[in-house]
C-alpha cells in the first residue's frame, strides 16, 4: 500500500459539488424559513435624520422591518483579532444599526425579512432614508495631511514601525540607491459563492447557524459575544463554502444580523449578500502607497533597506494589511526600517486578502530590487543570489527550511532564464520581455492547541473529525490522506467529517495555515489511536502479535503485522471483533510550537514570467509563467498544485486588471459587480509551469507542512510588472498595469 | 426586482398588440442584459412579454443576395452561421468576440443592438444619470470615465454605445426590418441608433410596443474581406476599450472600397466617414492610415480618465488597416 500523503486522490467533494448536491449555506432547507435582506446606507458619512419603513412594512410579504430604531441592540463587540488566534474574530470593532451614525457607504442600516428573497429585496426599495451628510474621505489623496503612525496594527499583532541598525546612515553612504514609490489600486476578493447565514432559534438558548465561513468556532465565539450568549448556545455548521481567499477569515455583521432578525420574528432567517454587498460587507485589500529605499554597495549587495507604507484604514481599527514582514527578511541587509503610516476614513476596515501584504510588500521590494540589478548592470537573478541571507535577518536565527537556491535554480531550467536576452526580442507588433521575482510568505502558528477526533468502527472504517470548514481548498480531501497514512488504511475505508463547531476545535484556516494545523491535529489524533490498537494487539494473548514490541508493529492496508515479518498479524477489525469492541476513539491534541522557537519561519519561492507587449496598443499579454515553491510537505499533489497555479493566476489579475474604483464625491464603489471588477478569466491564463522543491521541516509542525495556499500569489505581480520593463523599458510604479500606461 | 407579470406570446401580432397596449410592459428576449436590469431597479417594467416563441431565430437568405439575420437568432448561432463566416467574416468576429460563450447562447441579435450602456452610474439608482432620469444629471462627465465615450458625446451623456455587432452592422449599411402598432418599416442601421444630444434617454427611434424582427445584410463584396478587432482589458467576457469594424479592397496599392467603424468610443456604433473619406482611392500605407485616422478622431473629447481612448482608437484604426492589407504576427 503506497502511502495516500503526496499521492493525487480526487477531491472526496468533488462528486457532490460537480452534481450540485454540497450544500452551501444559503441552500439548507429548513421549514418555516424566511429571507432577510440588508438595506445599505447610500451615503459614506453622516447620520440618519429619518427612516420610514411604513410602505415596506406593508408590501407583500413582509414579516418585520428592522432599523437601529427597533433591532435588539449587541451585549458586545469583541476586540478586533485575526481569525488565526482562535477566538472570536470579528472583521471591525464597529458593529451596525446600533445608533443613527453612518460610518462607510454600503453599511447596513436596515433588514427586511419576507417570505421570498424577492418580495425582501422589492421592500427594501420602499425604506425612505434621510441623512444629515458630513465630508467623507475616501481616497488616501484626500488626507495625507492626516496620516498617523500606528503604535500597533493588524488588530495588535504588529508593531507599526520596526528597524535594526542605522538606516539613514546606511543609505547616506550606499554606492547605489533605489528609492520608488508604488501605488495599489484596491482590491475585492469576489469568491463565486457571496456570504450567507442561515439562523435557526431551536430554542431561546439555542441558536444554529449555517455560515459560509473559513472558521465556523469563529463564528460561535464572534456571535456568542455579540449575542450576549455562552458558546454552548450557539452552532455553526458550514457544510459547503463557495471560495472565500479572506473575506470569510473573519466574522463581520451577517450572521449576527441574520441571528437577531431570526430570533424576532420567531422563524428561520436566510440572509444572503448579494455580488453588491459583497463589496460593503466583508472587508478588502485597502488603496495603498508604499516606498521602498535600498542602500547596495556597487557589486549590489543591499546595506539598507527602508520600506514605507500609507494606507487607508477604517474609523474603528489601525488595519493594515502586514506588507513589510516579508520583503524585511527577504534578504540580507544589516540595516532596516520600516514603517506603517495610516489615514482614517470612511470605510469598512479592510481585512485580509489572499497573501495579504505579501502580495502588495513583495511587489514593491522585488521591482525594486530589478530596478536595482539594472542600475549596477548584472541579471537580476544573479542579484537576489548575492543577497540571499542564510539566516533569518531580523532574528539572526537559521531558518527552518528554506529551499530558496533551489527554487531559483528550477525555476531558472523551467523557463530558460539563462537564455534570456538582456535587451528585449520583438516579434512583428509584440514586444517580448522576461522578469523574475522572489517569493516569500510567513508560515503563521496557531496560537492555541489544535484538535481532532478519530474513531475507528471495528469494521476497520475509520471516521476523523475537527472543525475546520472547506472553503475550497482540499482539506478535507488532505485530511483523509493524512489519516490513512497514519491508521494504515486505504482511504476509501477512511472518511473525514469537518464543518462544525461541535466537532473538535480547531482555528479558522486563514494565513496558509488550514491545512498543516488541522493536519497536525489529525495526524497525531491518528497516530495515537493506531498506537493505542498496536498496544491492544501485544497485550492480548489470543494475538498473533502477543508479546511484541509495539515498536516493531506496522499497519498495512488495515492489518497489524511485525515489521519484519508481515505474515504474523491480524487486521483490527478481527482483533475488534474477537474482544467484542464496537469502535475505538482518540481525540488527538497538537500544540503548536510558539513563533519564536529559534527559527526564521518562511516559505520561499521563485517566480519567472514572460510578457508580450503590444508595442503599438499597450495590451499586456502574459506568455508563460514559471512558479517553483518549497511548501514543505505536500500533501496532495494535485490540490496542492491547483492551489499553488491558482494563486499565480491571481497575481496575474492583481498585475493586469483588479481594482475597485472609489468614487470620491460619493464615498462609493464605482465598479460593485462582476462585469464591471475585472478578474482574470480562461482566455488571459497563459502557460503555467508550477513545480516543488522538496524541502524537510522539523520545526513546523510534525508533518513539516509550510502551506500552499498563497505563496503561489507572491511575486507573480513583479515578475509580470518586470517583464513588462524588460519589454518596453518602461517601470511600472502602479497597479494594475492597464494599457494606457503603456501606450 | 419589483413585482412583475409575466405571460409568453406567440406570434408577432399578439406581441407587438399587449407591448404597444400598455405603457408598463416591455418584450422579454434573451434576458441578458434586461434581467440584471429589473433585478437592480433600473427597468422597472410591470409586465413581460416572452417572445422567444416567435418564429424569428433563422438567418436566411435575401433575394438580392443579401443574409437577413432574424430578430430572435442567438449570438451563438449566427456567429456559426456558414454564409454569414463567409460573406461577412467581421460579423462573425464582432458576436464571438463578444460577452460569454454562455451569454451569447442566450442573448438575442435584436437583444444585441437594443441593449443598454454599461456606465456605472446609469446602472447606479443612487446616482444622477440623464439616461435613467432626464434632467437629473450626468454623473459621469467629471466621475470614473475610463470606459466612456470620446465621440459623439454631448453635455448630458457621454456613455459608450456597449455592442459589438452593431460597429459591424454600421460598416456594412444594415437595415433593421421592425414591426410595430403602425405596421413593419425599415430603418438604415445608421439612422437606428440615436447620438445622446440633449435626450440621452432616447436611444433608438421604435415606438413603444414596436419589434425589430430582423437586420438585413445588404450584399456587399468587400466585406467577404473584413475582420472586427477589439482591444480590451481582458480577454474574454468584456467591453472593447476601442474596437474596429473594417472591410476593404485594394488594387494596384490604392484603396478602391473601404468600410470602417468604431466601437468603444463613441455614444453609437460609429461609422468611420471622416476616415473613409481619406482613405477612399488612397494608397494603401500606413501613411494614409494614419491620416484617417487622425481625421477620424479629430472631433474626440476627452472627459479626464478616458483621455487614452483617442490615441488608442487611431492606433487601433491603423493597426486593423495595416491588417487587413499586411501580414503581421499574433501573439
Amino acid at each position: 500500500m503506497s502511502p495516500a500523503i503526496g499521492g493525487t486522490l480526487n477531491r472526496v467533494d468533488g462528486r457532490a459539488k460537480v452534481r450540485g448536491d454540497a450544500r452551501y449555506s444559503a441552500e439548507v432547507p429548513l421549514t418555516g424559513l424566511v429571507h432577510a435582506v440588508l438595506v445599505n446606507a447610500t451615503v459614506a458619512s453622516g447620520r440618519i435624520t429619518s427612516i420610514d419603513t411604513a410602505e415596506a412594512e406593508r408590501a407583500d410579504g413582509v414579516l418585520a422591518v428592522f432599523t437601529h430604531r427597533n433591532l435588539d441592540p449587541v451585549a458586545s463587540v469583541p476586540k478586533l483579532l485575526p481569525s488565526l488566534a482562535g477566538l472570536a474574530a470579528p472583521g471591525q470593532t464597529f458593529f451596525p444599526m446600533q445608533d443613527d451614525a453612518v460610518h462607510y457607504s454600503g453599511q447596513p442600516i436596515a433588514i427586511v425579512v419576507a417570505d421570498t428573497v424577492e418580495r425582501a429585496d422589492h421592500a427594501g426599495t420602499l425604506i425612505r432614508v434621510e441623512y444629515a451628510t458630513t465630508p467623507a474621505i475616501t481616497l488616501l489623496d484626500q488626507a495625507r495631511d492626516e496620516a498617523y503612525v500606528p503604535e500597533r496594527i493588524f488588530g495588535g499583532l504588529l508593531p507599526g514601525h520596526g528597524s535594526r541598525g542605522d538606516v539613514a546612515k546606511a543609505l547616506a553612504e550606499a554606492e547605489v540607491c533605489v528609492d520608488a514609490t508604488y501605488r495599489f489600486a484596491p482590491n475585492h476578493h469576489n469568491p463565486i459563492e457571496p456570504s450567507a447565514s442561515t439562523a435557526v432559534w431551536e430554542d431561546v438558548d439555542r441558536l444554529t447557524i449555517y455560515d459560509s465561513t473559513q472558521g465556523p468556532n469563529a463564528t460561535q465565539f464572534t456571535v456568542a459575544a455579540l449575542l450576549g450568549l455562552p458558546p454552548i448556545s450557539i452552532r455553526v455548521v458550514s457544510h459547503a463554502v463557495g471560495g472565500s481567499f479572506g473575506s470569510k477569515a473573519m466574522i463581520w455583521h451577517h450572521p449576527a444580523l441574520a441571528a437577531l432578525a431570526a430570533r424576532q420574528v420567531g422563524r428561520p432567517v436566510r440572509l444572503a449578500l448579494t455580488r453588491e454587498q459583497m463589496f460593503t460587507s466583508c472587508g478588502h485589500r485597502e488603496e495603498q502607497e508604499q516606498r521602498i529605499t535600498i542602500g547596495a554597495g556597487a557589486d549590489g549587495r543591499i546595506t539598507a533597506l527602508r520600506h514605507h507604507k500609507l494606507s487607508l484604514t477604517s474609523r474603528f481599527d489601525d488595519w493594515a494589511e502586514p506588507s513589510l514582514q516579508s520583503p524585511a527578511v527577504a534578504y540580507s541587509s544589516p540595516h532596516y526600517e520600516g514603517t506603517y503610516h495610516l489615514i482614517r476614513g470612511n470605510t469598512i476596515t479592510p481585512t485580509f486578502m489572499r497573501a495579504p501584504g505579501e502580495a502588495t510588500g513583495m511587489f514593491a521590494l522585488e521591482c525594486a530590487m530589478d530596478e536595482l540589478a539594472e542600475r549596477i548592470g548584472i541579471d537580476p537573478l544573479e542579484l537576489r543570489l548575492r543577497n540571499y541571507s542564510e539566516t533569518d535577518p531580523e532574528s539572526g536565527h537559521p531558518w527552518s527550511s528554506t529551499g530558496l537556491k533551489e527554487c531559483y535554480q528550477r525555476a531558472s531550467e523551467l523557463f530558460g532564464w539563462r537564455d534570456r536576452e538582456s535587451r528585449p526580442r520583438r516579434e512583428g507588433q509584440w514586444l517580448i520581455g522576461s522578469g523574475m521575482a522572489s517569493a516569500l510568505y510567513p508560515v503563521t502558528q496557531p496560537v492555541n492547541p489544535q484538535r481532532a477526533r478519530a474513531r475507528l468502527y471495528n469494521d476497520g472504517t475509520a471516521v476523523v473529525e475537527a472543525g475546520v470548514s472547506e472553503f475550497g481548498t482540499g482539506v478535507f480531501t488532505a485530511m483523509t490522506q493524512v489519516a490513512a497514512d497514519a491508521l494504515g488504511l486505504p482511504v476509501e475505508r477512511v472518511r473525514f467529517v469537518g464543518g462544525s463547531s461541535d466537532l473538535p476545535n480547531v482555528t479558522a484556516a486563514v494565513g496558509s495555515a488550514g491545512t498543516s494545523a488541522v493536519g497536525s491535529a489529525v495526524h497525531i489524533a491518528a497516530t495515537q489511536l493506531r498506537d493505542e490498537l498496536i498496544g491492544r494487539a501485544v497485550a492480548d494473548a489470543h494475538s498473533p502479535l502477543h508479546g511484541a514490541d509495539p515498536g516493531a508493529v506496522a499497519v498495512q492496508d488495515g492489518r497489524m503485522v511485525l515489521r519484519d515479518r508481515p505474515d504474523v498479524g491480524e487486521t483490527y477489525a478481527d482483533m475488534m471483533a474477537r474482544t467484542l469492541t464496537p469502535d475505538a476513539e482518540v481525540l488527538g491534541t497538537w500544540t503548536p510550537p510558539p513563533q519564536d522557537a529559534g527559527y526564521g519561519v518562511h516559505t520561499f519561492g521563485a517566480q519567472m514570467a514572460e510578457v508580450a507587449v503590444d508595442a503599438d496598443l499597450g495590451v499586456v499579454r502574459v506568455r508563460r509563467m514559471v512558479g517553483v515553491f518549497a511548501p514543505g510537505r505536500v500533501l496532495n499533489r494535485k490540490t496542492a498544485h491547483s492551489q499553488l497555479m491558482g494563486g499565480m493566476l491571481w497575481g496575474l489579475g492583481q498585475a493586469l486588471m483588479e481594482a475597485t474604483r472609489m468614487d470620491p464625491r460619493s464615498g462609493r464603489w464605482a465598479n460593485a459587480s462582476l462585469g464591471d471588477y475585472l478578474v482574470a478569466v480562461n482566455a488571459d491564463a497563459p502557460d503555467v509551469v508550477v513545480d516543488t522543491i522538496e524541502v524537510h521541516d522539523e520545526v513546523v509542525n510534525p508533518l513539516g507542512m509550510k502551506g500552499v495556499g498563497e505563496i503561489g500569489v507572491v511575486g507573480a505581480a513583479a515578475a509580470i510588472a518586470n517583464a513588462v520593463h524588460h519589454a518596453t523599458g518602461r517601470r511600472q510604479y502602479e497597479l494594475p498595469i492597464t494599457l494606457e500606461k503603456l501606450l | 426586482m419589483r413585482p412583475v407579470s409575466y405571460s409568453r406570446a406567440f406570434d408577432v401580432g399578439t406581441a407587438v398588440g399587449a407591448v404597444s397596449a400598455d405603457p408598463e410592459s416591455t418584450f422579454l428576449a434573451g434576458g441578458t442584459t434586461q434581467i440584471d436590469l429589473l433585478r437592480i431597479y433600473v427597468e422597472q417594467p410591470r409586465r413581460l412579454i416572452d417572445i422567444n416563441d416567435l418564429p424569428l431565430n433563422r438567418v436566411e437568405e435575401l433575394p438580392d443576395g443579401g443574409l437577413r439575420l432574424g430578430g430572435l437568432a442567438r449570438m451563438s448561432d449566427v456567429a456559426e452561421a456558414p454564409e454569414l463566416v463567409r460573406r461577412y467574416p467581421m460579423v462573425a468576429e464582432s458576436l464571438l468576440l463578444g460577452a460569454s460563450p454562455q451569454l451569447r447562447n442566450m442573448a438575442t441579435i435584436a437583444g444585441n443592438l437594443l441593449q443598454r450602456v454599461r456606465c456605472g452610474y446609469f446602472r447606479d439608482t443612487e446616482a444622477a444619470c440623464n439616461k435613467r432620469v432626464p434632467g437629473s444629471g450626468c454623473s459621469a462627465l467629471d466621475g470614473i470615465n475610463r470606459g466612456h465615450a470620446v465621440l459623439g458625446t454631448s453635455d448630458n451623456c457621454i456613455a459608450t454605445h456597449p455592442s459589438d455587432l452593431a460597429v459591424a452592422l454600421v460598416a456594412l449599411d444594415a437595415v433593421v426590418q421592425t414591426e410595430g402598432p403602425g405596421g413593419a418599416r425599415s430603418i438604415p442601421i445608421d439612422d437606428f441608433f440615436l447620438l445622446p444630444g440633449q435626450t440621452p434617454e432616447r436611444e433608438h427611434p421604435l415606438a413603444h410596443g414596436e419589434l425589430v424582427t430582423g437586420i438585413d445584410l445588404p450584399p456587399a463584396p468587400v466585406a467577404a474581406t473584413s475582420r472586427y478587432i477589439k482591444i480590451r482589458d481582458r480577454e474574454s467576457y468584456e467591453f472593447a476599450l476601442a474596437s474596429v469594424a473594417v472591410a476593404i479592397a485594394v488594387d494596384g496599392g490604392r484603396i478602391t472600397e473601404v468600410r470602417l467603424a468604431l466601437g468603444g468610443v463613441a455614444t453609437k456604433p460609429w461609422r468611420a466617414r471622416a476616415a473613409e473619406r481619406e482613405l477612399d482611392g488612397a494608397p494603401a500605407t500606413t501613411e494614409s492610415f494614419t491620416r484617417a485616422a487622425a481625421a477620424e478622431l479629430a472631433p474626440a473629447v476627452s472627459h479626464g480618465m478616458n483621455a487614452f481612448k483617442i490615441e488608442l482608437a487611431r492606433r487601433t484604426i491603423v493597426r486593423a488597416l495595416e491588417q487587413m492589407t499586411q501580414r503581421e504576427v499574433a501573439a
